[in-house]
């Protein structure tokens, strides 16, 4: 067997050399529907960061019980237990907010990223290195959804988290906060990542 | 007819108008990851097509008959531990994302055995996508959509049937179809076409769906003019 990273590598690894969105190309779904405004985008990393450690902690430490064919659906019934604890949490005490980001909460459950870790991190490591691995891969999530919303949320709206930071007379682009803009804004940013990384 | 009008608005509206991938961004993963050659994208299409149509019918049935407050199956469970009076309030609807994504898994699973069975040529054919199907969020996705609209509507008339659901997952499976196999037309140009190389895979695809996305807007307003066109008038004026 291949050495393993260690807690520290994992950590690094998850929020660039390894960024889930631009790296890897996982999880796309939420984060294209989410990213029209910075407040949906944080709420939906704070989300992922919950379920990402708590099931990436439950994996590991009933690795030694799993069973190679049925894994697979213990890892998606472990997610879906704390995506529902995220959803009522977020119902109760964020309501517009849980209303703003509808079925995009329970799509946590089938979110790739998520999976893959508990598959790859979680079920040949040990705790400390799958919750450091699961806080660097979330932060690496975050970094992504920031860039993407912030761009769309400038260009879409001319302000970030509700505040006005372009001048009245900017003409909104309302494309960029349409689904369109979403394809067309992570294209763009993830060829620039390309390029920025291929220059070092 | 007033029921047929609305199964051709809701399927147009999941196939076209709302399509789950350039709308709702459900199911980019093999949207991305499986749109390289025609064939390939329109089995993956047909599978999905399939998995969801069983998905919707075994969500529907287990919301209405199970997870739904005072649902059939749970009044009678619970009848032997607490009064008939609390047993009708039961509701688990909370359990609904445990539930589904069982059933979800339990379905592909059962599936890929039978028709690797039965169906031999139909399992080279698509048989080695669906494993990957578990873990498609259109499924689960159109799931949610139904229970939304079996369990969150104020009034129970309103509640969608069994016809309703299917409809609406048939045509979102449809709909994913055409995008995808739509998207890998297009790859297999692109791949004679000369992309600067930071962009070539994933990010000139995002830009590619984009431009479909912007494509498929065009199709806003089609299932409210057609409800117009098709509802009769005097019917519009009890309503008003």
């Amino acid at each position: 067997m291949a050495e393993q990273p260690t807690a520290s590598e994992r950590f690094i690894q998850g929020i660039l050399p390894e960024n889930p969105v631009y790296r890897q190309v996982l999880g796309l779904c939420p984060t294209l529907a989410v990213t029209n405004g910075m407040k949906p985008a944080m709420t939906m990393a704070g989300a992922v960061l919950f379920v990402l450690v708590c099931s990436n902690i439950i994996t590991s430490l009933i690795r030694g019980l799993l069973k190679p064919h049925l894994r697979i659906i213990v890892f998606t019934l472990t997610i879906a237990t704390f995506v529902t604890i995220a959803d009522r949490f977020l119902a109760a005490f964020m309501y517009d907010m849980s209303k703003a980001l509808g079925p995009y909460i329970p799509l946590i459950i089938v979110n790739c990223i998520i999976i893959c870790r508990c598959e790859v991190c979680a079920s040949k490591q040990g705790v400390f290195t799958a919750a450091s691995d699961a806080v660097g891969q979330s932060l690496g999530y975050a970094l992504a959804l920031s860039s993407i919303a912030i761009v769309r949320e400038v260009l879409g709206t001319g302000m970030i988290f509700g505040y006005r930071v372009l001048p009245e007379a900017w003409p909104d682009w309302s494309i960029m906060i349409l689904p369109p803009g979403a394809f067309l804004t992570l294209g763009l940013l993830m060829g620039t990542v390309n390029w920025f990384s291929e220059r070092k | 007819m007033n029921y047929i009008v609305d199964i051709l608005l809701i399927a147009i509206s999941a196939a076209l108008v709302n399509n789950f991938v350039l709308y709702y961004f459900v199911g980019i993963c093999p949207f991305i990851g499986v749109s390289r050659r025609v064939d390939m994208a329109f089995g993956m299409g047909c599978a999905v097509t399939f998995v969801i149509s069983i998905a919707a019918i075994l969500s529907w049935s287990i919301t209405v008959f199970v997870l739904a407050p005072g649902a059939l199956v749970t009044k009678w469970a619970a009848g032997f531990f607490v009064s008939a009076q609390e047993a009708a309030q039961i509701d688990l609807t909370i359990l609904c994302y445990l539930v589904y994504i069982f059933a979800i898994a339990s379905a592909v699973q059962f599936v890929e055995m039978y028709v690797r069975k039965f169906f031999p040529p139909l399992y080279k054919s698509f048989g080695v996508f669906l494993p990957l199907i578990t873990t498609n969020c259109a499924i689960l996705f159109a799931c949610l959509t139904i229970m939304s609209k079996v369990v969150g509507v104020d009034n129970p008339a309103d509640a969608w049937d069994l016809g309703r659901s299917l409809t609406l997952a048939v045509f979102g499976g449809v709909g994913f179809t055409i995008a995808i196999v739509i998207m890998a037309g297009i790859r297999e140009e692109l791949d004679l076409c000369d992309i600067p190389k930071p962009f070539k895979g994933p990010a000139i695809t995002m830009i590619v769906a984009g431009i479909l996305a912007m494509a498929f807007m065009g199709f806003t307003g089609v299932d409210s003019g057609l409800k117009n066109a098709l509802t009769p008038p005097a019917q519009e004026d009890v309503q008003k």
